[in-house]
């Protein structure tokens, strides 16, 4: 079964323990300026949203590299980048629509969420889990189920 | 080693930024950011230095855990000479700033002299400058941080700065960070505006991976967080209700202090408590509050975000006031609401915006506010003098006395001085509710007996985070106290005072010690650190913190007179609630709290105290 992260914005508290575990993860160092993931503070409203690589299906990234330094990781369908092969033309972040493959200056290789080997950092480091890493068919369950019981509650205050 | 081991010093009368290296000596002894920088403050600087002349320095500093995994490791303190104490000021903050300061590879700035034209601090890594601030001098907080990262197109850019009250010269400026965290207390956004300094602007993509065993620190923070998530404190109370989860509590037990110390019971406590927070308005159905927020690494998340009520008449027409920002804290809503008798929760939410906008400390403003009041009651001060009629209960006055005060004009100006001041000015010293100076907090020591105690002997004058024994006495934390009794309060006191100076210098928010102590503290300190951090030099190293910052104040001029609590604490009993009858019996405590801290009668240390300290 492939898993997706998942993510619900209303739980994420801006904590950034997720930017700090990926950075640890692959970098071995705390280093926002590091993490695949983002947290955006969008401070008028108080919202904020975790952000990262959905691992599209026809990723953009992979099409548009001239040198197949990406590829699929066919456990996980993650979209890999090889260092070795990278030469930092910086193509797929032109590529990608949502800007989520981004320049490292200190590798000179480009970088994006791999899925940690299909073990995400920054879904076991949030937490109030608002980053999640499940059945990547059924990402809607929850709100399914929040739906279902708000009818059903509907439904049985119309029936007394 | 979690310390990036390096010196910012900036010298704004020369105009130069150097690195140097950080003494790791004195680092093994004071731990960091409180501790650490108050060493480097007391070797520096003179005791009797003016706050606000250039001689006075100020401080940046974080801890050995800021910018870490560890919960909460994300905080900074500022340190200097307070300019509305005369006392050593230390203020802690969250938000994003501190860890950001890390990341750019320093463990604090040191800021000496005074700059000729204000100046903003530019840090990007290792690269520190200092640039003309013509553009954002005379502008508040809020536009600076917007103005800096469009100036710099750097929308991750971090930055501390301060409004225009702490350019007119509000004697409790605060430095703000992130929009609305603060470095609230003592006026070092008033001594941060003497230097001509408007903000400090950093960007770090360096990180922090120093640290001495990285898979013992995963696994202790791991432990750490997982206290922190089991505690119904922390991992329930606070992120639902933020610390306003105490207003109704310490109303209930009469030991709320109301309209400048009067009362101790207000009767509008529920109108501005949390559960108020939470309630759908009846003008627009919407709550104030509209989530809560952590800060830099924290998995407590009290913090709290508000909006105000758009048709409310602080903000209409107002537009640029109808946004989430950072909403009432217990501290901010008790000051603002209960010191004055106002019960206008929209009123003071946005009153607490503009204390952040502009930086300044809502808990001294709105207790200096508390005393004007009694002044206009009295008949003391007139309304053509203040600008508004100003009877207790007037959100009318509290609102338009914030907007005043940021501006500092008009009467703004006197409140701005702060309570101990403007009262002896107008001839009542008696009605200012200080100590050394500085406004109390939220909980009236008639009460809570050992928090008369505390607020006594801090060091940075009155105030609840350097000897929180509310937890002891209130809320059972760790082990339950009487609240009435003195017994035994001088060790309590000592007990909170020095594991307080610990978690301050570590890196990580004081709210942690809700459900952690010092036992939950040293396995992540020593697993980041090389040293010893072990629980008993852990103690050590707080009471050596606590004595080094008494000494300062000593050779500043305080002397145990100053040790004391206002009369009205002292002589005028509790006059309802549990705690009815009672006053304050400092005097009981204060003998024994001298003898258990190695202190002569007269408060001063004793030779073999400094010794056995290192000091």
């Amino acid at each position: 079964m492939m898993k997706s992260l998942h993510i619900d914005p209303v739980k994420c508290t801006g904590c950034l323990q997720c930017e700090m575990a990926c950075s640890y993860e692959n970098y071995g160092v705390f280093n926002p300026a590091k993490s695949r993931i983002k947290v955006f503070d969008f401070h008028e409203t108080g919202r904020k949203v975790p952000y990262t690589c959905t691992q599209c299906d026809e990723a953009w990234c992979l099409h548009a590299c001239p040198v197949e330094a990406i590829r699929l990781d066919a456990a996980t369908g993650a979209k890999i980048v090889d260092e070795a092969t990278c030469v930092g033309c910086k193509v797929c972040t032109i590529a990608c629509p949502f800007g989520t493959i981004n320049y490292v200056q200190d590798t000179g290789k480009v970088q994006k969420c791999d899925l940690c080997g299909g073990n995400p950092a920054c879904a076991e480091a949030c937490p109030t889990q608002a980053i999640t890493y499940i059945d990547a068919d059924w990402t809607g369950l929850d709100r399914m189920r929040q739906w279902a019981a708000k009818l059903d509650r509907q439904s049985a205050g119309h029936g007394d | 080693m979690s310390w990036q081991r390096q010196v910012l010093r900036v010298n704004l009368s020369k105009g130069t930024c150097a690195p140097e290296p950080l003494n790791m000596e004195w680092a093994k002894a004071f731990l960091g950011q409180r501790g650490l920088a108050t060493k480097y403050f007391v070797e520096e600087v003179d005791p009797k230095v003016d706050p606000l002349s250039p001689d006075n320095k100020l401080i940046f500093a974080t801890g050995p855990l800021t910018g870490t995994m560890a919960s909460t490791g994300g905080r900074y303190s500022v340190i200097t000479k307070g300019a509305l104490t005369g006392a050593i000021a230390c203020s802690n903050s969250g938000g994003y700033w501190g860890a950001e300061l890390k990341m750019a590879g320093w463990d604090m700035v040191i800021l000496e002299g005074r700059s000729q034209r204000p100046v903003y601090l530019k840090i990007e890594n290792d690269k520190a400058e200092l640039v003309d601030a013509g553009e954002i001098w005379g502008k508040t907080i809020w536009f600076t941080e917007e103005h800096l990262k469009r100036k710099h197109q750097d929308p991750l850019m971090r930055i501390s700065s301060i409004g225009r009250a702490g350019e007119t010269g509000c004697k409790y400026a605060a430095v703000i960070n992130d929009l609305h965290r603060a470095a609230g207390r003592s006026g070092v956004g008033t001594v941060m505006g003497s230097k001509n300094l408007k903000a400090i602007a950093v960007r770090g993509t360096k990180g922090v991976g120093n640290i001495r065993d990285l898979k013992e620190f995963m696994r202790a923070t791991a432990a750490g967080k997982k206290v922190l998530a089991d505690n119904a404190v922390t991992g329930q109370g606070l992120p639902k209700f933020g610390t306003q989860v105490l207003m109704n509590v310490i109303n209930e037990i009469g030991a709320l202090p109301t309209r400048n110390h009067r009362d101790v019971q207000f009767e509008g406590a529920k109108d501005i408590s949390a559960e108020a927070m939470l309630e759908p308005r009846k003008t627009d159905g919407k709550p104030n509050l509209v989530t809560n927020q952590a800060c830099f690494g924290c998995t407590i998340a009290c913090g709290r975000i508000s909006k105000i009520d758009e048709a409310h008449y602080t903000v209409v027409n107002k537009p640029e006031y109808w946004g989430a920002s950072g909403g009432l804290e217990y501290e901010a809503a008790w000051a603002l609401g209960a010191a004055n008798g106002v019960n206008d929760l929209e009123a003071l939410t946005y009153a607490n915006f503009i204390c952040n906008e502009d930086g300044f400390d809502p808990i001294s403003f709105g207790a200096t506010v508390g005393a004007v009041m009694e002044l206009y009651q009295m008949g003391v001060l007139k309304e053509e003098q203040l600008g508004i009629e100003a009877p207790f209960g007037s959100a009318k006055a509290l609102t338009y006395f914030a907007e005043m005060t940021a501006k500092g004009e008009g009467f703004g100006k006197e409140i701005g001085l702060g309570s101990k001041r403007l009262c002896a000015k107008y001839g009542h010293p008696e009605l200012s509710m200080t100590v050394k100076g500085q406004e109390f907090p939220a909980y009236d020591s008639r009460g809570i007996q050992g928090m008369g105690l505390a607020y006594a002997t801090a060091n940075r004058g009155a105030c609840h985070l350097r000897g929180y024994t509310v937890a002891s006495e209130v809320l059972g934390v760790p082990v339950k106290t009487d609240p009435h009794t003195t017994d035994g309060k001088a060790g309590l006191v000592k007990a909170f005072q020095d594991a307080t100076a610990v978690f301050d210098s570590a890196g990580i928010c004081l709210f942690t010690s809700f459900a952690w102590t010092l036992q939950d503290v040293a396995p992540q300190l020593a697993a980041a650190c090389e040293g010893d951090w072990s629980m008993e030099n852990l103690g050590r190293v707080g009471e050596r913190i606590w004595n080094l910052e008494r000494q300062f104040n000593l050779r500043a001029g305080f002397t145990a007179a100053d040790d004391n609590l206002p009369h009205r604490l002292l002589a005028e009993p509790a006059n309802s609630g549990p705690a009815k009858g009672k006053v304050n019996e400092l005097g009981k405590m204060l003998p024994e709290y001298y003898e258990v801290r190695g202190w002569t009668k007269d408060g001063r240390l004793k030779p073999e105290t400094v010794k056995r300290l290192g000091l």
